[in-house]
């Protein structure tokens, strides 16, 4: 299939038929020195509004994905198409409107929240870099406190937590302040590497229904990286299997426990 | 038993106070012996620290001159208090531009990574393979004696070690996820060295700061010492030892007066530094 569309859109963006909202095609990226490619010619469509869910077990190469895609790192070839455009060879400058529209909540809240800035301080700096005043559809900015308070509560939060500091916060919190960020600039895309695993199970549902809240409320599209079988299950519409940086299988969540599964899926899911 | 328990369930922070207390008790008193002192020496007897008196020199202690004069018949109290603020503004200035040098380097070295890094560490390196005091005394000694020339010297051979601190600090911290976030959300450069990586190094490169504030006020005196660093008449400490050297035996006190007027504050620097690496809550394998 990819083949076909290659041919159809070589060299610009891709036209006809109905775009799904991100599409990456033939994407690898190998390290320097490694046996294999981390990320080995990785094809995939996200529809507007649904939730891709990302399954496989740690070093397949799901993380590298995340980081190609967000462009922390560049891939070695392959090409990442937003809306048409080709994210995959941006410059900086054209970086910054790609970067509001994609967002990432990592793994780990403590890292990904600055221990020495109050959460306030956090949570403004995608508005304040990447919105150069442009009206949000769902937020509003009347002011800095006005537009913090709408995001706490969007992740249900309350709103005096934007004066502490992230380690006077639980780890369930840090990681809704973390959503909070991600959501707050309202992006078509978030990509979530991990989000739950550093969660207890309480805090890690609560999480999961929260997130699928707000995809709905705020129609946002998910690409869900996980190696919990069982939460990308519950909350996506699609899944696909890594494994040594490739995908081995794609399906929808429904089809999860059918026969035709890749043997590699169903050993998945035997461990669950 | 009961005491045990009691401070077993005592607040931390409590605890966390008791060494600073004491030290800021014996730093209060101090400052008021200083306070004091300078009143009496600025507001009552107003001596000329430069004025020479040769038939009153080598006076005992009295009201007038409660520190007794020294061999050019000047008040010793006077040139003493004013020493100190020679020794300590000197010291301050030197680290301050010190901090000024040391701070931005090492975060952009730690930043940035690759060559950048690479040629700072090797011009660090090249600094720190010469011990402080022989670089200081070489360097004062070829840019010519004076105080101005010293305090160059100290900051030429201090910038380093801050440098080292704040990269250092920076390497571990930039490889950090918010580091990565506020990368992606497009945050400058000088922004994410600013707003995010400059508030790690404050409490580090403090502490850091006041405890070589006592080596510097060192390097400055014995450097004076032994000539090379503030210019007679200036009153400074270093400089007031060599002087009284030649009276050692007939008026020890002159010599005894500027070597724990030294000893005093170095102490107490150190005091301040301790106090704040236990606020700051510093782990001692930071310091370089």
């Amino acid at each position: 299939m990819n083949n076909d569309y290659q041919a159809k859109h070589s060299g610009g963006a891709p036209i006809g038929e109905e775009q799904p909202l991100l599409r990456v095609q033939q994407l690898s990226r190998t390290y320097t020195g490694a046996k294999r490619p981390a990320v080995d010619n990785i094809s995939f469509d996200l529809e507007r509004g649904e939730c891709l869910g990302l399954v496989g077990e740690s070093g397949c190469g799901k993380s590298t994905l995340s980081r190609c895609l967000m462009r922390i790192e560049d891939a070695d070839s392959g090409s990442i198409w937003l809306d048409g455009q080709d994210i995959a060879r941006l410059n900086a400058r054209k970086l910054k409107a790609y970067r509001r529209r994609i967002q990432i909540v990592f793994q780990n809240p403590s890292a990904s929240l600055n221990p020495k800035l109050k959460i306030a301080d956090s949570l403004i700096d995608p508005y304040e870099q990447l919105v150069n005043g442009t009206p949000l559809q769902h937020f509003t900015y009347t002011s800095r406190e006005a537009y913090l308070r709408q995001l706490l509560e969007a992740v249900e939060l309350p709103a005096e937590l934007m004066n502490r500091y992230p380690h006077e916060l639980s780890g369930g919190q840090r990681q809704r302040v973390t959503i909070a960020r991600a959501i707050g600039i309202e992006p078509d895309v978030i990509l979530f590497d991990e989000p739950t695993a550093s969660l207890d199970v309480i805090s890690q549902g609560a999480v999961l229904d929260l997130l699928a809240t707000l995809r709905t409320s705020l129609g946002l599209s998910y690409l869900f990286i996980s190696h919990d079988l069982a939460a990308v299950h519950r909350i996506s519409q699609h899944m696909m299997v890594m494994r040594e940086g490739k995908i081995v299988d794609r399906f929808a969540a429904s089809a999860l426990m059918s026969e035709t599964r890749h043997p590699y899926t169903k050993e998945l899911i035997s461990i669950f | 038993m009961k005491s045990t328990v009691s401070v077993e369930t005592s607040d931390p922070h409590k605890r966390k106070w008791h060494k600073p207390r004491a030290q800021a008790i014996i730093a209060i008193l101090f400052a008021l012996f200083v306070l004091t002192a300078s009143f009496y020496a600025f507001v009552i007897l107003k001596h000329d620290p430069s004025l020479t008196d040769l038939r009153g020199r080598l006076l005992g202690a009295s009201a007038e001159h409660p520190f007794g004069t020294d061999h050019l018949g000047r008040d010793v109290l006077t040139r003493l208090l004013l020493g100190g603020v020679q020794t300590l503004g000197y010291s301050l200035l030197a680290l301050g531009v010190a901090l000024l040098i040391g701070i931005p380097l090492g975060i952009i070295a730690g930043y940035k990574r690759g060559w950048v890094d690479r040629l700072f560490v090797r011009v660090a390196d090249g600094f720190l393979a010469f011990p402080d005091t022989i670089v200081a005394i070489v360097l004062s000694g070829l840019l010519g004696a004076g105080i101005g020339n010293l305090v160059l010297a100290i900051v030429i051979v201090k910038w380093v070690s801050y440098a080292r601190l704040v990269r250092s600090i920076v390497l571990s911290e930039s490889q950090k996820e918010y580091i990565l976030i506020a990368r992606t959300n497009g945050l400058s450069d000088a922004r994410i060295m600013r707003k995010h990586l400059l508030p790690h190094i404050a409490g580090h490169v403090l502490v850091l700061a006041s405890l070589d504030l006592g080596k510097i006020i060192l390097l400055i005196s014995s450097l004076s010492y032994i000539g090379l660093g503030a210019q007679p008449p200036t009153p400074e400490w270093g400089a007031m030892l060599n002087d009284s050297r030649p009276y050692f035996q007939s008026r020890p006190e002159l010599m005894i007066y500027p070597g724990l007027a030294i000893v005093c504050v170095v102490l107490l620097a150190n005091m301040l530094g301790d106090t704040l690496r236990d606020l700051f809550d510093v782990k001692k394998e930071v310091q370089p």
